[in-house]
């Protein structure tokens, strides 16, 4: 089913910068889709439309069929909190909170699961990445690569739909970079779930099992795998 | 809301040092406030205790508060009568029918009253003159609306009746005067009447004033000596409830006419003070609590411009605007609870400190040290006041921090 789409979506600053003009597109469940473009293309700014983190000029983001274009702020926070997850070019673990605390924030912030529950699920997300001897350890103490798996826990903790990457190797050398490629290969092949990535690495983007391409705010190419090996 | 807390204890432990200074603000305001306000209250009460203790609660007066009219007047009531350089009439003062006024006092449950009268007159003892004010009473009315027994050093107020003409006076005038229990001195009233008085009691109550120019005599004494017969010119009142005074000051002057005081319109000039003085001390404690909320307000920019980056994160995690404001004015409830919390330790540590001051001094009462309320109702205030002075320095920076927007601060980052 198609879990995300854009119809129309343009954004222009007050300033009268056009970042995104008028990008239609969907997103289905199990895609791995690298966004790729030269540095000011509006890449970054269209994941953060798709996101529900900054709202378009014009145009709408439907989210699972649901328009979000009139929902007041609140209820798209709620909607972050519960369908989508983050993960920046910087990991921005809170520092103060061991990695575990930082996987459990959003867990607690929803309140769902009850607090031995949410513990098991969150050192269950930890592990899975290889970081259950990380748990108790403050961001400080933990290398790039393992700070940028935390936040990708961080960013799976409510088992959300979709998974939306700005740059998440950016910060990270090759072989983290491939790890965490790997990572987000293998969580779009779970059920129903999709993976968005913005990355400048054309080499990383081949990972992907579909490309899109911006240039100047534009999609000037949409490729998918032609046989995807998972997924609709 | 635990989550909320959980984030905003860690954000305010990073700037440990930090948030202590502004913690102390807080603690010193709270600390000072409460101190200042312990000794205020505790000599204010003090002094009231004082005044309902030695003082008569109600004071009837041979006197009215506003001139007696003038027989043109009452008999020209709506008449164009303006009466001009009236000379006062020669009419005997003194309450009038002061006996009857007397039952019907004492008729009154709670209340015990005494009849005085009051008059000038110069004590010689050998080449010295003092004039004083001779109190002639009634000892066993006297007694159950004054102290003063409790202030006699030498003699009592029984010996005014066994005397022929007793009188009783202060320490200070005993000294000025010279003379000792027993001796005879001559008074001399303005009406010319001169009596010889045996000093039969000595009395002491710190107060100069009272101690060096006051004497007591029995009231018949003094009518004798003053030249008025069978006049009394104050009755005078102690009630067992002082909080019934005013309003039954106003009764009795609307039945009798006579000018009738309570001691709070007696000591109406030291309560007003009273009230400046709270006046200057809430506005020196609110000047301290001022700076400290600055203290906050300017910890919780601070965490709020450091941390701009954890607020981008919580947001796109789904931290909604009223999260992140709440996050944020915890943290000043938190500085300031403990704020309060240090004060109210601090203020206790400098009450304690004040108790032990002794001064060398004599103060009225014979004190050598400060008086201190102990009352936690100024804890109390003190706290409830810093931790809202400190909620409300906390409101700015997080209305600031909860209109981030994730967008541009994820942008900066990257």
């Amino acid at each position: 089913m198609t879990l995300l789409a854009a119809e129309g979506v343009t954004k222009r600053l007050p300033e009268g910068v056009t970042l995104v003009s008028d990008i239609s597109m969907s997103v289905e469940g199990g895609e791995f889709v690298a966004i790729t473009g030269p540095s000011g293309s509006g890449k970054s700014s269209l994941l953060y439309l798709l996101g529900l983190l900054d709202r378009p000029t014009s145009g709408r983001v439907l989210l699972q069929g649901e328009d979000t274009a009139r929902l007041p702020p609140p209820a798209l926070a709620a909607l972050r909190l519960a369908r989508l997850g983050f993960v920046f070019q910087f990991h921005f673990l809170l520092p103060e909170f061991s990695a575990l605390d930082n996987v459990l924030i959003p867990i607690r912030r929803r309140g769902v699961l009850k607090p031995d529950a949410a513990q098991a699920r969150a050192m269950s997300l930890l592990a899975a990445l290889g970081l259950a001897d990380a748990a108790q350890k403050l961001p400080e103490q933990l290398s790039g690569g393992m700070r940028q798996r935390v936040a990708i826990a961080r960013a799976l903790a409510n088992d959300p739909l979709l998974l939306l990457a700005d740059e998440p190797t950016g910060n990270l050398d090759t072989k983290n970079a491939a790890a965490v490629f790997d990572i987000f290969a293998q969580l779009a092949a779970e059920e129903g779930r999709a993976v968005l990535v913005v990355t400048h690495d054309a080499d990383l983007a081949q990972r992907a099992t579909r490309r899109i391409h911006l240039v100047d705010g534009r999609i000037v190419s949409d490729e998918r795998d032609s046989s995807p090996t998972r997924g609709p | 809301m635990r989550l909320i807390l959980d984030i905003a204890r860690g954000m305010l432990s990073r700037r440990r040092r930090q948030t202590l200074v502004s913690v102390l603000g807080v603690a010193l305001g709270v600390a000072f406030f409460i101190a200042i306000a312990s000794l205020m209250r505790g000599f204010q009460t003090y002094f009231v205790q004082q005044v309902i203790d030695v003082q008569p609660h109600i004071v009837i007066k041979d006197e009215t508060r506003r001139p007696l009219p003038q027989a043109a007047e009452l008999a020209l009531p709506d008449g164009a009568v303006s009466v001009n350089g009236v000379k006062p009439r020669d009419r005997i003062r003194g309450i009038r029918s002061a006996g009857e006024k007397l039952a019907i006092l004492e008729a009154i449950p709670g209340a015990a009253a005494a009849p005085i009268l009051t008059g000038p007159a110069l004590l010689r003892y050998g080449s010295r003159d003092v004039t004083i004010t001779v109190t002639g009473i009634e000892p066993a009315r006297y007694r159950r609306v004054a102290n003063l027994e409790k202030d006699m050093i030498h003699g009592s107020l029984e010996e005014l009746r066994q005397a022929a003409n007793g009188l009783i006076i202060g320490s200070g005038l005993a000294l000025r005067l010279g003379v000792e229990m027993g001796d005879t001195v001559i008074a001399v009233s303005p009406r010319g009447v001169s009596l010889q008085m045996k000093i039969v009691g000595i009395f002491h109550t710190g107060l100069v004033s009272l101690d060096q120019s006051a004497g007591y005599a029995l009231l018949k004494v003094n009518q004798v000596l003053q030249d008025r017969p069978n006049v009394v010119n104050q009755i005078l009142l102690r009630l067992a409830d002082v909080t019934r005074a005013e309003p039954l000051a106003r009764e009795i002057e609307a039945r009798f006419g006579d000018r009738t005081e309570s001691w709070e319109e007696q000591n109406r000039n030291i309560l007003t003070v009273f009230v400046i003085q709270n006046a200057i001390m809430y506005s020196v404690t609110g000047a301290i609590l001022l700076v400290a909320a600055f203290g906050i307000y300017n910890i919780i920019s601070t965490v709020v411009f450091e941390k701009t980056r954890d607020i981008a994160i919580l947001k796109s995690l789904g931290f909604t605007e009223g999260d992140i404001q709440r996050l944020f004015l915890v943290q000043g409830i938190i500085a300031g609870l403990l704020g309060a919390l240090l004060g109210c330790i601090i203020g206790q540590v400098m009450i304690e400190g004040l108790a032990q001051i002794r001064f060398n001094t004599e103060t009225p009462a014979g004190n050598d040290r400060f008086l201190l309320a102990r009352d936690w109702r100024i804890f109390a205030v003190a706290s409830v006041f810093a931790v809202a002075s400190a909620a409300i320095a906390a409101v700015i920076p997080a209305r600031r921090a909860s209109r981030l927007d994730p967008v541009q601060i994820v942008r900066g980052a990257a």
